[in-house]
């Protein structure tokens, strides 16, 4: 009983670390500038790919994993310099037509770069599986949660020890204040994609021992980081994490306990549930509308 | 800009009427009739569509939910169960609506994102019940749906009719159809916009802390205006099941609401002929770009980031804007 | 707006067209070879291999001089796996472009969705996809180069009943391939008397398993595992079963036949079993096997033309193609009932999929021997039998 239970967690905190990471990466564009990035999951794939692609042709794997996220962070600049900061004008719901046929062309790029195959990489460390109370753990896993937990340290000390991330913060309370008191709020806009895009191309790195990588993961992976961060509350860093642990959680006791064909829908139904009882998620701030 | 498109409701009318009659004498061949009669089919829900998103300021990303519930309670009713298509379009359209008015009354009181996310639930949930329950919808694998059919009288896209001595063909009796029905649809929707209704809808878009404040009941003009087109797109859904004879879950899909969303929004949000334009172009630029293989997605990402970054109001009111601004210029220039 | 865009789109293809006439510098008209494939989506898996092998082997047939002396002129579309865009383009395929004769159709939704039309416009058909409802009943137009997943099922139950298995845990993928093949082992146990006491599944997007396959450990009985899916998703199951130690026999469905899965399953792959075409193991057929020289011919080209692994799937096609060809010389003409009796009364065509003998009662023509099982030894396939 116990070792299932164990089983079914051990499943769900990892895939949910994955999502956590994800779902960060939204709330952080979220915060900066209101938009809902339906790109983000690109970034996870073009983490995973590259690293793939790079170490493939010899790079070794350190090298390769920097240069991997380095482009990702490139390509979080190019996003909201070529596509969202000419449309500042645009209505909400247009931006995130934006970002879906950036994430179209994205993949569409990828695919004509690397094909279309599903990719291995390797354990960072050994494959032997850990066993804990009769539950297996893939050593990845931990390597999931531990480079989960550095980057959520990371971020927090961020913002608040840092001049850059009180300035992205700043921004994203009030844009025209932070702009009277001499923030260049376009330039923190761009640090504020680009930093997500890193969050992302980490979390497609991290994982694709466990899930393989190929030019269209990002798809659903980035869907369930948009979910896990409406349930924590969009723009809610404490918010991301519980809500995208939640979400992996549920889906693999759900698996497990209650019907492997509905689990997707088990957990989409959470969502409305806590929704119906907190309209602004789990961590989402209570937001005074200006009439 | 909204007023005068008001006043020149029946002239927009007229003009889709024209374009509708005129169409046929560029198609030629089967293939066009099939396609120009999904268009009509996409572009009536979308006009429908367009009443939550456009006019009542709520996004909904799950919309290919009612669509494919509509579309398989039509094949499943007229297919296994031998009901006559009228009834059972219009029994689906009861059921949708009913489920629409349970599911949206707590969904609508969310804002923003929260209420998308919110829809693309929903959205999801019907598309996994339908691809999982396989007995009754055939599974990912889709299933037959028999002609449409009224009174013993049959409308399939491969028989031959003859109307006024003219013999045409299935495809085209469909156009012929689905082109009465766009225009249904696009009449309905117009009037609902002008009426009481639809004054009430607009002010929620505008504040919704504003209209409620001078008394409209906004949480019941909502609901009302989710459930409407909710009917709208399980009714379209069950004439595509027909026309197409065969449907799959993948109508019901996220991706498939994201074309919704994208067809209104890429035409003109607000604009029931600028919806309509947005569904033409979003179903012919995958047919135009499918010569350029391996280059498709890249172009059609590309365009689609591209119109909407320099036209981000959409398609038919920037088209229109310009129009107008040049005509005022001509004739400033004249006088 | 619709005319211009279609003239357009047109006009493309006239060019392309024309340039392939120039090339061939032929006066008779190419015979029109459509295809509908799922080339990039969640069934790229089939569609890539299948599209490349039908360009090079028009290509190759070209240069050889065509069929009947005319060029062979290849119009494909991708339908992203979309029932609904297959049905669409098989309809631009017979009404726009007119081609002669269809091969395609990756998965069985986007065959089934195409079939009505197909029927109604008397087009041969050849379909690349697996369910058994394609060919049962008979359609009239409607042939198909793969084995039922209803034989693939057959064999797998028969292979564990030899090693005494009869209760099984079975996985299966929620997409249409897995959907189905679930539907044809839960049948076909049935008949041979044999219990699935697990019935699990994973959709295509799911990147663990181990909460499924933890299910199936934990069901008291169980002798072996089956898993009935494509894509990534079996080679994660497969790696989440070693992990979690599970050692009971574990059989895969011929949806996973190439070498890619066994790069991606890496040595959790050990040790199990699956049926498949003799394509994976050429060498090892006895040399009076017919089947040995065109496997090992169409294995080596297609290797050496893309520098990738062959799959099962993409010798679908280079069957559907052969005996599309094949029907066109017998027919003396590109007639469409002229092909289509061809093809019904093909006898003793030895492709890579296996010998077909199609009748108007058969219009797959293949039998359940045609599957040979195959097991993962030392990181590479052995045949078994």
């Amino acid at each position: 009983m116990l070792a299932e239970f164990l089983q079914y967690l051990f499943t769900g905190v990892t895939i949910g670390a994955t999502y956590a990471l994800i779902a960060l990466g939204f709330t952080l564009i979220y915060n900066a500038s209101h938009v809902i990035n339906f790109a983000q999951g690109e970034f996870l794939m073009i983490g995973g790919m590259a690293t793939v692609s790079l170490t493939a042709m010899g790079v070794p794997m350190v090298i390769a994993i920097v240069l991997a996220i380095t482009l990702a962070g490139v390509l979080g600049i190019a996003l909201q310099r070529f596509a969202i900061a000419p449309a500042k004008q645009a209505d909400v719901v247009t931006l995130i037509i934006i970002t879906i046929g950036a994430s179209i062309f994205i993949r569409g790029i990828a695919q004509l770069v690397w094909g279309k195959e599903y990719h291995v990489m390797q354990n960072f460390s050994s494959d032997e599986p850990i066993r804990v109370f009769g539950a297996v753990l893939n050593s990845q896993s931990l390597w999931v949660l531990g480079i989960g937990a550095v980057v959520v340290v990371a971020l927090v000390l961020f913002f608040t020890k840092t001049l850059i991330g009180k300035a992205i913060l700043a921004t994203s309370m009030n844009k025209e204040a932070a702009r009277l008191v001499g923030i260049r709020t376009q330039m923190v806009l761009m640090l504020a994609f680009m930093v997500s895009a890193l969050l992302g191309s980490v979390a497609g790195i991290v994982v694709a021992p466990i899930t393989f990588t190929s030019y269209d993961i990002g798809i659903i992976l980035g869907l369930k980081g948009f979910v896990a961060a409406a349930i924590g509350g969009l723009g809610s860093g404490v918010g991301a994490v519980v809500g995208g642990l939640a979400l992996g959680i549920v889906e693999a006791m759900a698996a497990g306990y209650i019907s492997s064909d509905y689990k997707d829908a088990v957990a989409f139904s959470m969502i409305l549930l806590v929704l119906f009882f907190m309209p602004r998620g789990l961590f989402g701030a209570k937001v005074v509308e200006r009439v | 800009m909204l007023n005068r498109f008001m006043q020149s409701r029946l002239q927009g009318l007229v003009v889709l009427t024209l374009i509708l009659i005129i169409l046929p004498a560029f198609l030629s061949n089967p293939f066009h009739y099939e396609l120009a009669t999904q268009i009509a089919i996409l572009a009536a829900t979308v006009v429908g569509l367009n009443l939550l998103v456009g006019f009542a300021g709520q996004i909904s990303l799950g919309h290919a939910g009612f669509f494919g519930l509509g579309a398989y309670f039509s094949g499943i009713a007229t297919g296994t169960y031998g009901w006559p298509s009228v009834p059972a379009l219009v029994a689906g359209a009861i059921i949708v609506g009913i489920i629409a008015w349970i599911v949206g009354r707590p969904i609508l009181r969310l804002k923003g994102h929260y209420l998308s996310m919110a829809t693309l639930a929903v959205g999801f949930i019907i598309a996994i019940i339908l691809n999982n329950e396989r007995a009754i919808t055939g599974g990912p694998d889709g299933m037959p749906v028999p002609a449409f059919e009224v009174f013993g009288w049959e409308l399939s896209p491969f028989g031959t009719y003859s109307l006024f001595g003219l013999e045409i063909s299935g495809v085209q009796a469909w156009y012929m159809f689905s082109s009465v029905i766009l225009l249904l649809a696009v009449w309905f929707a117009l009037n609902l916009i002008q009426s009481p209704i639809g004054r009430a809808l607009r002010s929620v878009k505008g504040s919704e802390v504003a209209a409620s404040v001078v008394g409209v009941d906004t949480a019941k003009y909502k609901s009302l205006v989710f459930v409407i087109s909710a009917i709208y797109a399980s009714l379209m859904g069950g004439l595509y099941a027909h026309f197409q004879g065969f449907i799959t879950p993948a109508i019901a899909s996220f991706e498939f609401s994201i074309l919704f969303i994208t067809m209104v929004v890429l035409g003109g949000m607000g604009s029931t002929f600028g919806v309509i334009l947005g569904a033409v172009v979003l179903k012919l630029l995958p047919q135009v770009l499918a010569d350029f293989q391996d280059l498709e997605h890249v172009m059609f990402g590309l365009i689609l980031m591209l119109t909407m970054i320099f036209m981000p109001k959409g398609l038919l009111p920037t088209l229109t804007a310009a129009v107008s601004k040049r005509i005022r210029k001509k004739t400033g220039g004249e006088a | 707006m619709l005319k211009t865009m279609i003239r357009r789109a047109g006009k493309c293809a006239v060019i392309a067209a024309a340039g392939l006439m120039m090339m061939s510098a032929q006066a008779a008209e190419p015979i029109k070879i459509g295809s509908f494939l799922s080339v990039t989506g969640p069934a790229s898996f089939l569609g890539d291999p299948e599209l490349k092998t039908l360009e090079m082997y028009v290509e190759k047939i070209n240069e050889e001089g065509g069929v009947l002396g005319r060029q062979l002129e290849l119009i494909h579309y991708d339908d992203v796996g979309n029932a609904s865009s297959a049905r669409n383009f098989a309809s631009r395929l017979i009404r726009s472009d007119r081609v002669d004769i269809i091969v395609g159709g990756s998965t069985t939704g986007a065959t089934m969705a195409a079939v009505p039309l197909i029927e109604q416009a008397q087009v041969p058909f050849i379909s690349l996809a697996g369910a058994v409802v394609i060919t049962t009943p008979v359609k009239k137009w409607v042939f198909k180069t793969p084995q039922s997943d209803r034989m693939a099922a057959e064999r797998i139950l028969t292979d564990m009943k030899d090693r005494g298995i009869t209760r099984i845990g079975l996985i299966s993928g929620t997409g249409g391939f897995g959907s189905s093949g679930r539907t044809q082992t839960l049948e076909v146990a049935e008949q041979m008397g044999m219990e699935i006491l697990a019935d699990v599944t994973y959709s295509g997007s799911d990147t663990d398993m181990t909460a499924q396959l933890t299910n199936i450990r934990n069901t008291k009985g169980v002798e072996a595992v089956l898993n009935f899916g494509f894509g990534q998703g079996p080679a994660i199951v497969t790696r989440n079963y070693a992990q979690l130690g599970m050692e009971l026999p574990f059989y895969q469905s011929h949806g996973v036949a190439s070498d890619s899965f066994l790069e991606l399953a890496g040595s959790s792959a050990e040790g199990l079993r699956l049926p498949a075409s003799p394509l994976l193991v050429p060498d090892s057929l006895p040399d009076d096997d017919p089947q040995k020289e065109v496997v090992q011919n169409y294995k080596a080209e297609y290797e050496s033309r893309w520098d990738s692994k062959v799959s099962t799937f993409g010798a679908y096609a280079y069957d559907g193609l052969m005996l599309a060809v094949r029907a066109i010389e017998e027919a003396g003409s590109t007639d469409p009932e002229a092909v289509r009796n061809a093809l019904e009364n093909i006898k003793g065509y030895v492709g890579v999929t296996g010998e077909f003998n199609m009748s108007p009662e058969d219009h797959n023509g293949l039998d359940a021997d045609s599957f040979r099982i195959l097991e993962v030894q030392n990181g590479e396939w052995k045949l078994i039998n």
